[in-house]
């Protein structure tokens, strides 16, 4: 559990972060949403101390974050940030041992921890392992980059648009990766974005930042359903919100009794992307099928419509 | 195809060329003399005849050693300590230390020197060592202050201590470009050092300056054409040593 009480951060006259208090659930996502200059990345690098607050208390687990020196307490948190800043002079391998090289990890187990989180982002250790981070695509330093992160085992992973320089489909891709090795493993994952699509995707709650203050900290439909402010509001995006409440869902969780025509749509989709597939293809129903293939009922027009309505 | 081989190779077979005229000068330089002969006058000695040019070329390139080896620990442990956050206020005040060792000639150097540290090596190795630092400490300078940034901030995010970021990423970094700095101080330095031998330091320049006092011709050729072949050998090999090492940072492939 991670405690923030209470945090400021002023330059000089600047308030960049004005008396932020949250409070982020173990084994959680919580997403930092906000402008360039609201503050976000400055929260976000309090809380491993790469910036001292200039009033407030950070607690992790109950232990205020200055109980240790700033550098000990960095290697018990990870920490990934965009364009994934991997030393461009290590081996993939030895870059992802970075922080368990610190901690004095002995070399089997070092070993194995590296091979492990490879084998995970689906890089095989035998033939990337000895490459050099220019040898790799923008997709792979991103995963090694998280990787590293990940490699001692920390409780907690800090992450700065971690995805910011990705393409769409690989973002895609390394946004599932995250949300099944957040499952795996249980870190508390606090990330820092612009992007209101990936918050809503990401995040099991969600903080909007402006101008240094908190606006508003709430579960994801809370936030579409009742923003706090007209900042919140136009960060949402009056026109794209019943689709992100929709993007919510599980198309599982939408079934109704009754079958329908054509190629069924598994259970675990988004019921966004049934909307878009009965749109698209005109029709009123589709069929849904569970992960082991058995049909489930159907999804319709009218019922997802109905869920994308603003709850009471 | 075949013009575009050798255009590639022979680069490295004049150096390959120059590297064996070189050593064989130095060992048997009597192998020369007819060369030379044509540039002496009245019986003159063609071939310097008041010690080996083997070991004249072998102090010479120690003195530049010792200089340069003593520049660089100081030019880069003075880059270390001023780009450290307890260092910045002494930027100014290294950087015009620096720039006076540079500015000031070395002749000068000589001539102050000697009255307190007596002829020989001495002077020579001290005004050696204020002229080489500020190439490698302007490079070190600028190796250390243009690190990419987001390298910088994954080091302090992964708990590295100031002491590990130096010597795990900050040096490693910048050690091309440092290499640069070093390079250009050794040409320099080797230039330089035949003056020592106006204050009896024993180098190269000790042949140079016997041809100008016997109006000897073949002594001056000599002793310049030793410490040119050296400065360009040198100059190549620390190129390439760069070009790996800037590879190895996975910088470029230039």
């Amino acid at each position: 559990m991670i405690e923030i009480e209470g945090i400021t951060k002023r330059y000089d006259a600047t308030t960049v972060v004005d008396d932020v208090s949250m409070v982020i659930e173990p084994r959680t996502i919580a997403v930092i949403v906000g402008t360039s200059g609201s503050g976000k990345t400055t929260l976000l690098r309090m809380i491993n101390r790469l910036v001292e607050p200039t009033a407030g208390v950070i607690k992790l687990d109950g232990a205020d974050n200055r109980s240790l020196p700033g550098y000990e307490l960095r290697r018990s948190i990870g920490y990934a940030i965009q364009g994934h800043g991997l030393f461009p002079h290590r081996t993939v391998a030895q870059n992802i041992a970075t922080v368990p090289v610190l901690l004095g990890w002995d070399k089997a187990r070092i070993k194995a921890r590296v091979d492990e989180l490879m084998t995970l982002y689906q890089l095989d250790p035998q033939a990337f392992g000895p490459r050099y981070p220019h040898e790799l695509s923008g997709g792979q330093q991103q995963r090694v980059g998280v990787a590293r992160a990940l490699a001692a085992e920390p409780n907690v992973l800090l992450m700065d648009e971690p995805f910011g320089a990705l393409d769409p489909i690989i973002r895609n891709k390394a946004q599932e990766d995250l949300l099944a090795i957040q499952k795996r493993f249980g870190t508390t994952i606090i990330l820092v974005t612009h992007d209101m699509e990936e918050a809503v995707h990401m995040g099991d709650k969600i903080a909007v930042m402006d101008a240094g203050k908190l606006v508003q900290y709430a579960k994801p439909a809370e936030i579409l359903a009742r923003p706090a402010s007209a900042f919140v509001e136009s960060l949402v995006g009056a026109s794209e919100k019943p689709f992100r409440l929709l993007s919510l869902g599980r198309v599982r969780d939408a079934v109704e009794k009754g079958g329908a025509e054509g190629e069924a749509i598994p259970g675990d989709a988004s019921q966004r992307d049934a909307l878009a597939e009965l749109l698209w293809s005109g029709r009123p129903a589709l069929p849904v099928k569970g992960a082991d293939g058995k049909p489930l009922g159907r999804v319709t027009v009218d019922g997802l419509v109905k869920r994308a309505a603003r709850p009471a | 195809m075949k013009e575009a081989g050798l255009k590639a190779w022979l680069p490295s077979l004049l150096r390959l060329v120059l590297v064996v005229l070189l050593i064989a000068f130095v060992t048997n330089p009597d192998w020369f003399e007819p060369l030379l002969k044509p540039l002496t006058e009245n019986n003159a000695p063609v071939i310097y005849n008041q010690g080996s040019l083997l070991s004249l070329t072998l102090l010479h390139l120690r003195t530049v050693l010792i200089a340069t080896v003593a520049a660089t620990i100081v030019a880069v442990a003075l880059a270390i300590l001023v780009t450290r956050p307890a260092g910045v206020e002494f930027l100014p005040l290294s950087r015009s230390l620096v720039n006076i060792g540079q500015t000031f000639p070395p002749v000068a150097v000589l001539a102050l020197a000697v009255p307190a540290v007596g002829f020989g090596e001495k002077p020579t190795l001290i005004a050696l060592f204020l002229y080489g630092l500020l190439p490698i400490f302007e490079n070190a300078l600028t190796g250390l202050t243009t690190l990419p940034v987001n390298v910088v901030e994954a080091a302090r995010g992964a708990g590295m201590t100031g002491w590990q970021r130096l010597v795990k990423v900050e040096l490693p970094l910048s050690a091309p470009i440092i290499l640069g700095g070093i390079r250009l101080s050794v040409v320099i330095s080797l230039a330089t050092a035949t003056i020592g031998s106006t204050v009896a330091a024993r180098t190269l320049g000790e042949v140079i300056i016997a041809g100008l006092l016997s109006n000897n011709l073949a002594f001056i050729l000599q002793g310049g054409l030793i410490v040119a072949a050296l400065a360009v050998l040198i100059y190549d090999g620390l190129s390439a040593i760069e070009r790996y090492t800037a590879r190895r940072m996975g910088q470029g492939t230039a």
